[in-house]
C-alpha cells in the first residue's frame, strides 16, 4: 500500500493533473471567499462552505479519472496485480494519495480563516466542523470517483461518469422532492450527499452524517475491490 | 516447481485454453511456443494470477495461485508481453517502486544495481521511461521481473523489438538466470526457444500438442527423410531410375536447366539411398553435381503441429 500510496502522489505533481485540481480549488474558493465575505464585509465562512460541493462536483473528476483506468490501459496494472500486494491496499494507496491531494486544496479555507481573524475571532468549533464535513464529503467524492475510474479504462469516460454520479448525488434531494411520492423524496434525502453536508456548515456536528460519509467510503472502495476482482474472472 | 493442472479458460464462447497441463521443474527453461492468438499470453497470465482460469489451478511449489496470492507472488517474477511501465517515472524510480511493491528485503541499492547491470541499463537509470526506446523499456521490464530475485521467472516475449545484437544478450542473459530460476519463456520464434530451452510446449488455439525435449520432438516426426540430389545427365531417365530405388517413396524434380536437374528423394527413416543414388548416377553416366540428407526441422515440425490443432478446433 505504501508504495502505491507514494507513486500516485508523486505522479499528480509529475503530471498536470494535481496542479490543474488545486488551481481550480483555489481559483473557485477565492472567488468565493470574496463573492460571500470580504465583499459584504462578513466575517461568517458557512456560506463559502455550502458554495464549495460545487466545485468538487467539478474537479474530483479530473483528480479521480486517472487512478484506476489509466492503469488498465498502460497495462501497468498487470504489475500491481501480480505483486503480492492485494487488491484493497492498491485501491486504499490510491485513494490515500488523491486524498492527501484533497487535503492540500481544502487547507486553503484554513488561510481563510486567519485573514477573517483579522477582523473578528472566527468561531473555531463551528470552522473546525466545517472542515471536518468538507473533508469527509470530499473523501466519499474521491471513492465514487475511484470506483467510477475502475469501470472503465478509458479516462475522459471514467470523468465523465464520476462527473454524473457527483451531480446525481448532490442533487439527489432536489431531485426527489419533484418526485410524487413522499417516502421517495423521504429516501432521497437521507441519501443527498448535499444535505448531509449542508448540516456541518449550518454549525451541525451530527454524528451520523460523519458515518454516512465513512460509509460511502468503504463501500464504494469495496465496490472498486470487488470490480477489479471480478474482471479476473471474466 | 510450477504445475499447471487442467487449466480451461474462456472469454465469452471463445475457449482461450482447454485443459492444459503441464509442470516445470526447478531450475529449468521451458519454452512456450505457438503461433499468435494460440493462448500462450492467458497461460501466462494465469500462472501469475493476473487472471483466474475457469476450472483447473495453478501450484507453484504446492501453493495455489488463487488461494494463496501474495505467497506465491513473492516467488514470482513477471514480464509481461507489454512491460509494465509508468511512463512518467525516470528507471531508477520506478525500480525503487517495484522493489517496495514486492516489499523486497534484499540490500536496496546493491541489489537494484546488480539487476541494472545485468540487463544493461545502467546508463539509462536517471531518463524518463517514455523517452527510452523500445529496446530499452522492455530490459527495464525484464528488470522489473529480475527484482526480489523470485525463484520463478515467466517471461512473455521477451526478445520482442530488440535489436539482433541484444536479443543474443537476452538469450544469453535467459540462460545464465536458468541455472538459479525456473524459466516459463514464450515465443512464437523458434530459433529463441531452440538456443534457449530444455524443453518445448507447444500450444495452438489452446491446447497443448507437444511437450518434450527439442530432440524428442524432433525424433518424433522423423518419420521421412528428403535426399536432395544434383545431377547432370537425362532427366527422365535419371527419374525413373530413381523412382525404382528401394526404400525410395516419392521422386520430384524441382529444377532442371541445361542438363542439370534437381530432385528430391523422399524416403522412410530408416533407408539411407545415398549410395545407392551414387551408383544409379554413376551406371547412367550421369555427374552428381550435389547430394544432401535432410531432416524435418522444428519449424517444419510446429507447422505440423499447428496444422493439426486447427483442424481439430474445426471438427
Amino acid at each position: 500500500m505504501g508504495a502505491v500510496f507514494k507513486r500516485e502522489l508523486k505522479s499528480y505533481f509529475v503530471t498536470p493533473v494535481g496542479y490543474v485540481f488545486l488551481a481550480l480549488f483555489y481559483c473557485y474558493a477565492g472567488l468565493m471567499f470574496y463573492v460571500t465575505s470580504l465583499s459584504d464585509g462578513k466575517t461568517r465562512l458557512d456560506q463559502l462552505f455550502s458554495s464549495l460541493i460545487i466545485i468538487l462536483v467539478a474537479v474530483i473528476p479530473i483528480l479521480t479519472m486517472r487512478t484506476m483506468a489509466e492503469e488498465r490501459h498502460s497495462r501497468t496494472d498487470q504489475c500491481l496485480l501480480t505483486s503480492p500486494v492485494s487488491i484493497g491496499g492498491i485501491v486504499a494507496g490510491k485513494f490515500l494519495a488523491a486524498f492527501v491531494v484533497y487535503l492540500a486544496a481544502i487547507s486553503i479555507t484554513l488561510v481563510m480563516s486567519l485573514v477573517t481573524w483579522i477582523y473578528s475571532s472566527p468561531d473555531w468549533s463551528v470552522l473546525l466542523g466545517n472542515i471536518t464535513g468538507l473533508a469527509l464529503l470530499g473523501a466519499a467524492f474521491i471513492s465514487i470517483g475511484i470506483f467510477c475510474s475502475c469501470c472503465t479504462e478509458s479516462q475522459p469516460v471514467s470523468a465523465v461518469i464520476c462527473f454524473a454520479a457527483l451531480l446525481f448525488v448532490t442533487f439527489l434531494s432536489a431531485i426527489g422532492a419533484k418526485l410524487p411520492f413522499e417516502f421517495i423524496s423521504k429516501i432521497a434525502d437521507k441519501l443527498a450527499f448535499s444535505e448531509r453536508y449542508y448540516a456541518f456548515t449550518y454549525g451541525i456536528f451530527d454524528i451520523s452524517n460523519v458515518l454516512f460519509f465513512i460509509s460511502a467510503v468503504f463501500v464504494f472502495l469495496f465496490l472498486t475491490v470487488r470490480v477489479t476482482e471480478r474482471r479476473r474472472f471474466s | 516447481m510450477v504445475e499447471v493442472k487442467n487449466i480451461t479458460k474462456k472469454y465469452g464462447p471463445h475457449k482461450a485454453l482447454d485443459d492444459v497441463s503441464f509442470s516445470v521443474n526447478d531450475g529449468e527453461i521451458l519454452g512456450f511456443l505457438g503461433p499468435n492468438g494460440a493462448g500462450k499470453s492467458t497461460a501466462m497470465n494465469i500462472i501469475t494470477g493476473y487472471i483466474c482460469a475457469n476450472s483447473g489451478n495453478v501450484l507453484v511449489d504446492g501453493c495455489d495461485v488463487c488461494e494463496q496470492p501474495q505467497k506465491v507472488r513473492k516467488e514470482l517474477g513477471y514480464l509481461p508481453e507489454i512491460p509494465p511501465l509508468y511512463p512518467d517515472m525516470t528507471v531508477n524510480e520506478y525500480l525503487y517502486f517495484v522493489y517496495d511493491l514486492k516489499k523486497c528485503k534484499l540490500p536496496k541499492l546493491s541489489h537494484l544495481k546488480d539487476i541494472c547491470s545485468l540487463t544493461g541499463i545502467e546508463d539509462v537509470r536517471n531518463r524518463l521511461i517514455k523517452n527510452l526506446s523500445k529496446g530499452y523499456k522492455q530490459r527495464v521490464g525484464f528488470a522489473q521481473a529480475l527484482v526480489g530475485d523470485p525463484k520463478t521467472l515467466i517471461l512473455d516475449e521477451p526478445t520482442v523489438g530488440l535489436d539482433p545484437k541484444q536479443i543474443i544478450e537476452v538469450r544469453t542473459l535467459i540462460k545464465k538466470l536458468g541455472k538459479r530460476h525456473t524459466v516459463i519463456l514464450s515465443s512464437h520464434i523458434l530459433t529463441e526457444i531452440q538456443a534457449v530451452c530444455d524443453r518445448i510446449v507447444v500450444i495452438d488455439h489452446g491446447r497443448i500438442v507437444a511437450d518434450d525435449t527439442e530432440d524428442n520432438i524432433l525424433s518424433r516426426f522423423d518419420e521421412q527423410r528428403n535426399v536432395y540430389v544434383t545431377v547432370e545427365g537425362d532427366k527422365q531417365l535419371l527419374r525413373t531410375e530413381f523412382e525404382k530405388l528401394g526404400g525410395v517413396e516419392k521422386v520430384s524434380c524441382t529444377k532442371s536447366k541445361e542438363g542439370v536437374s534437381s530432385f528430391v528423394l523422399r524416403t522412410d527413416k530408416d533407408t539411407d539411398v545415398r549410395r545407392a543414388v551414387f551408383e544409379t548416377a554413376a551406371g547412367s553416366n550421369a555427374v552428381i553435381l550435389e547430394m544432401r540428407t535432410s531432416k524435418p526441422t522444428l519449424e517444419e515440425i510446429f507447422i505440423k503441429l499447428t496444422e493439426n490443432g486447427g483442424q481439430e478446433e474445426v471438427h
